[in-house]
């Protein structure tokens, strides 16, 4: 059995609990966008680019307009004064380019919204599209980040002829002493590929304006409800105390939607123009095109160490693909590589550039893991290969080079501060399970017949818990309202926003633990800007690490208050509140949760200095990050005839701090590492020269299907962070995170007889199949 | 222009004048009211519109409603009996065979042709009967277990 019963008195965080919010999903009951449903309510559907580039000289909608069935058509200019896509990060010298929510003059990406038809249906709005006829003078284009910073590239802004956004600096230490005393140097180009996060729900969005109230309610598929109030209010000019935002039930967002999008603005607009309530659903086509890709690195990464594997100094440039323009944290991405740079080494010598380079693409920014894995790939790439030029075991100079358990808090060259650790446990348990030695000789004896097995391992740290409010864009705190009903019952509202993670379940269990009460009596309400207090929202691991504990804290102002009014009806001034009830310590007496909450709100008589009800509000803003880590080794066979990779191991151990639900957890490591296998093996966003994106479908964009997953064997060592009373790291990240480098890692092993020193993701077959073929001919 | 059909749907039979060009699943979802399946491409390859039709599971985003006319057809809202769950939709809860739902309906519908088809499949069966389904959430491995343990409970 996966779950467990649980009886009233037993603690209900650490069990593998099945979810709360399930019942809703496993029978269809559950209210996606889509399946909202208003009185009058039109349809929207937009008009994009086929172009990469191009000037518009001339649209004419009149054969739309004259569809029956069509209420409106817009065009940039109608919407000119409409505001534009917002962008929350600041870097010094950001050059932003402004993104009106449909094109004006000129197009600079696929997918570019040129006009939108609404219509009394679906099917009419997309025939209004189709019969709008633009013409376009097409340019050249540019889709490719290095190319994009060559001297002769054609601008994606014309006001920026060298296609540079910004360029960022950081170091610490002595990073040139570091390379000037170095034994080895080791250095190499590594891409960490665009990808293009598909979740299974795509993007989409109701807007329905009420004009004699000035209010407007928008639903939308976001993780980040509050942040899409108030931008889209402010963009609008519209009151933030009438702009309701709700985000349904929300069909993974994988980092994908936390930016607020051109479209959310646009139909609460058009919702004010024809005064309907007005809907459009993103298609899948229009998903890979228009909303957020992932990663886009080139990197130059220069290792310094020394000849016992002590690494002592590392050098990296980025170039970033930014795409076309930015959405809420584009250019901010690749400055959390930075910060991860050193991974979970000692390194004291950094030195970090970026460039960050527009092209004629959809905009990158925060894809699961964002900014991490891309600087997790690159340590743990380069880290190998400097094993690999010393002739030390990959686990060996891992060990050499963490930090140690005496050291923390650890302060990084780059400025963080590593809450606590045991790096070298899970690497240690991962190895132990995989029976390391013994499967290093079986890779001899495997060699000996010609076989190509590899043996990969990454250790990896991350950054989570966003964060301390100074080092994010829109502040990093986390708010929870908990309010116990005059039946006992318990409502717990939360700021966080999940879409898959299940704190409906894991904040149940908190609530239940802390008040003594069952957990079937606690019911957590999320993602509607009118019934929960202002809240960040559910990205970057942070939604139990930062809401749980406001939860938490919520939860102890409640118990202070629920004592106060237990003394009073037991007449005694010593009680100790626990398991839903409240006795006299010296008498024995007690009273149970249910009547204090009836006292309360009845209110015949109040304790001193004390308001009736039962209601508490905390806001918590963390003081730190938090650093979860781990190993992850693979087994890995590739076919020497075909090219294909066969995971035969794939052992995951991840140290996330305290665990509440254990099955909640193993779900989320699978689901990071099939993202994490899937970026080291199949996915690639690719554009071709002209800025056309060729995967731009399921059937060109291989997604891990269940046959080619493999199992994956999961485990965890516990490490409680101080930064948090929970004790609580966060889990959402850390598969993808620590799967790409073990998978790449295991395949360059495997190769490695063959001269292999490194391969660029993805590996796919017809990849490893034509570099083994050229060795054949060599 | 309209054509007229007539299809059961869970046991109620409903009768509809629809477009030619209108989707079975869009009919579905938007005439009948059915909202459990979904639409996550519209080109049958990601799977979360899968219905059983006469039997068999079908993507219903790629026929036409016209097509379906005179079908006999179970959604994911008709799986649950007499205020009971089926065992499969028991068997994805126990497992946690789900985190966002989105493609929870598609793959329970596929699991039910799965083990209609074998009540005791390999792993590698149940993995290569789950293809034609994406699931961007869970990695597969407690929808396997959740397709496992249907089996066991229908076979207990």
């Amino acid at each position: 059995m996966a779950t467990t019963t649980i009886t009233k008195t037993e603690k209900l965080v650490g069990k593998r609990i099945r979810r709360r919010e399930d019942p809703r999903l496993i029978t269809g009951t559950a209210t996606y966008v889509d399946d909202i449903k208003m009185p009058g309510m039109l349809y929207a559907a937009i008009l994009r680019s086929p172009h990469a580039a191009a000037k518009i000289r001339s649209i004419d909608i009149s054969k739309a307009k004259a569809l029956k069935g069509v209420h409106a058509v817009f065009i940039g200019e109608d919407t000119k004064n409409a505001g534009a896509v917002p962008c929350g990060a600041s870097l010094p010298g950001l050059r932003v380019p402004h993104h009106n929510l449909l094109a004006i003059d000129r197009v600079y990406l696929v997918g570019h919204p040129v006009a939108v038809v609404v219509a009394t249906d679906r099917y009419i709005a997309r025939d209004g599209v189709e019969l709008i006829e633009v013409e376009y003078e097409p340019e050249a284009a540019v889709a490719d980040p290095e190319k994009a910073l060559a001297n002769d590239a054609h601008p994606v802004h014309p006001q920026w002829p060298d296609n540079v956004a910004f360029t960022f600096h950081q170091e610490g230490g002595d990073v040139e002493k570091a390379f000037k005393e170095a034994d080895v140097i080791v250095k190499q180009r590594i891409v960490s590929q665009r990808l293009i996060p598909n979740s299974m729900e795509t993007r989409g969005v109701v807007a329905d304006w009420k004009a004699a109230e000035r209010s407007m309610t928008l639903f939308t598929s976001t993780q980040a409800p509050h942040l899409v109030r108030s931008l889209v209010a402010q963009i609008l000019g519209l009151e933030e105390n009438r702009f309701r935002v709700v985000a349904p039930e929300v069909g993974g967002g994988f980092g994908a939607k936390i930016q607020t999008y051109a479209e959310e603005i646009l139909l609460a607009w058009i919702s004010m123009k024809v005064q309907k309530p007005v809907k459009w659903i993103e298609s899948r086509r229009e998903n890979f095109l228009c909303t957020i890709h992932g990663r886009g690195h080139v990197d130059f990464y220069e290792i310094a160490a020394k000849r016992d594997g002590t690494i002592t100094g590392i050098k990296l440039k980025i170039i970033q693909d930014l795409g076309a323009y930015f959405t809420v944290l584009t250019p901010a991405i690749p400055t959390l590589s930075v910060l991860m740079m050193p991974g979970l080494y000692r390194t004291p010598n950094i030195s970090a550039d970026i460039v960050g380079a527009f092209t004629n693409c959809t905009p990158t920014d925060a894809y699961r893991g964002a900014g991490r894995p891309e600087a997790t790939h690159g340590i743990e790439r380069m880290v190998d290969m400097v094993a690999a030029e010393l002739k030390m075991d990959p686990a060996e100079i891992r060990l050499k080079n963490f930090v140690r358990n005496e050291e923390f808090p650890f302060p990084t060259a780059t400025g963080l501060v590593y809450d606590s650790g045991d790096y070298s446990a899970p690497l240690k348990k991962a190895m132990e399970m995989a029976s390391y030695d013994q499967l290093r000789k079986e890779q001899v004896e495997a060699r000996k017949q010609g076989k190509l097995m590899g043996i990969g391992l990454c250790a990896y740290g991350e950054i989570c818990a966003f964060g301390p409010s100074p080092a994010t864009p829109a502040g990093g705190w986390e708010s929870a309202t908990v309010k116990i009903e005059p039946s006992g019952q318990v409502t717990v509202l939360t700021g966080i926003s999940p879409h898959g993670q299940g704190e409906e379940t894991t904040f149940a269990q908190i609530t239940g633990d802390e008040l003594g009460v069952g957990i079937d009596d606690v019911l957590v309400l999320h993602g509607d800007t009118s019934m929960v207090p202002y809240g960040i929202g559910t990205f970057g691991s942070r939604s139990t690490a930062v809401g749980g504990t406001a939860l938490y804290y919520a939860l102890q102002d409640l118990k202070a208050k629920i004592k106060k009014f237990g003394a009073m009806l037991l007449e005694s001034e010593d009680v100790t509140y626990a398991n839903g009830q409240c006795t006299d310590n010296k008498t024995g007496k007690s009273v149970g949760f249910k009547e204090i909450a009836a006292a309360a709100y009845r209110a015949m008589k109040l304790p001193p200095n004390t308001e009736p009800g039962l209601v508490a509000t905390h806001f918590w803003e963390p003081p730190n990050f938090t650093f979860p880590f781990g190993a992850h080794l693979v087994v890995t066979d590739v076919d020497r005839d075909t090219g294909n990779v066969t995971i035969r191991r794939y052992i995951a151990i991840d140290d996330c701090g305290n665990i509440l639900n254990p099955l909640i957890v193993d779900g989320q490591v699978h689901g990071g590492v099939a993202q994490g296998i899937g970026q080291a093996l199949w996915e690639q966003a690719v554009y071709d020269d002209n800025g056309q994106l060729v995967t731009g479908e399921f059937m060109d964009y291989t997604m891990p299907r269940a046959h080619m997953m493999p199992w994956i064997e999961s485990g965890h060592t516990i490490t409680p962070t101080p930064v948090n009373p929970l004790g609580v790291k966060g889990v959402g990240e850390a598969g993808t995170i620590g799967a790409s480098p073990a998978v790449v890692n295991s395949v360059v092993d495997a190769l490695s007889t063959l001269g292999v020193r490194h391969l660029d993701m993805p590996l796919t077959p017809e990849k490893l199949w034509k570099l083994m073929s050229a060795g054949r001919n060599a | 222009m309209t054509e007229s059909i007539t299809v059961n749907i869970n046991g109620t039979s409903y009768s509809h004048e629809v477009e030619p060009r209108l989707l079975l699943i869009h009919y579905l979802r938007e005439v009948v009211g059915l909202t459990g399946p979904h639409i996550g491409c519209e080109t049958s390859l990601c799977g979360a519109c899968t219905v059983e039709l006469n039997g068999k599971a079908v993507k219903s985003c790629s026929m036409f409603a016209i097509q379906a006319d005179g079908a006999k057809i179970l959604t994911i809202e008709g799986m649950a009996a007499d205020g009971k769950l089926h065992k499969i939709q028991e068997a994805f809860w126990n497992e946690h065979g789900l985190q966002c739902g989105f493609c929870t309906p598609g793959m329970i519908m596929t699991t039910k042709q799965i083990l209609d088809r074998n009540p005791n499949p390999t792993d590698q069966e149940i993995r290569h009967g789950l293809d034609g389904n994406l699931c961007r959430c869970t990695g597969y491995q407690h929808i396997v277990n959740a397709v496992k343990a249907a089996a066991r409970a229908a076979s207990a």
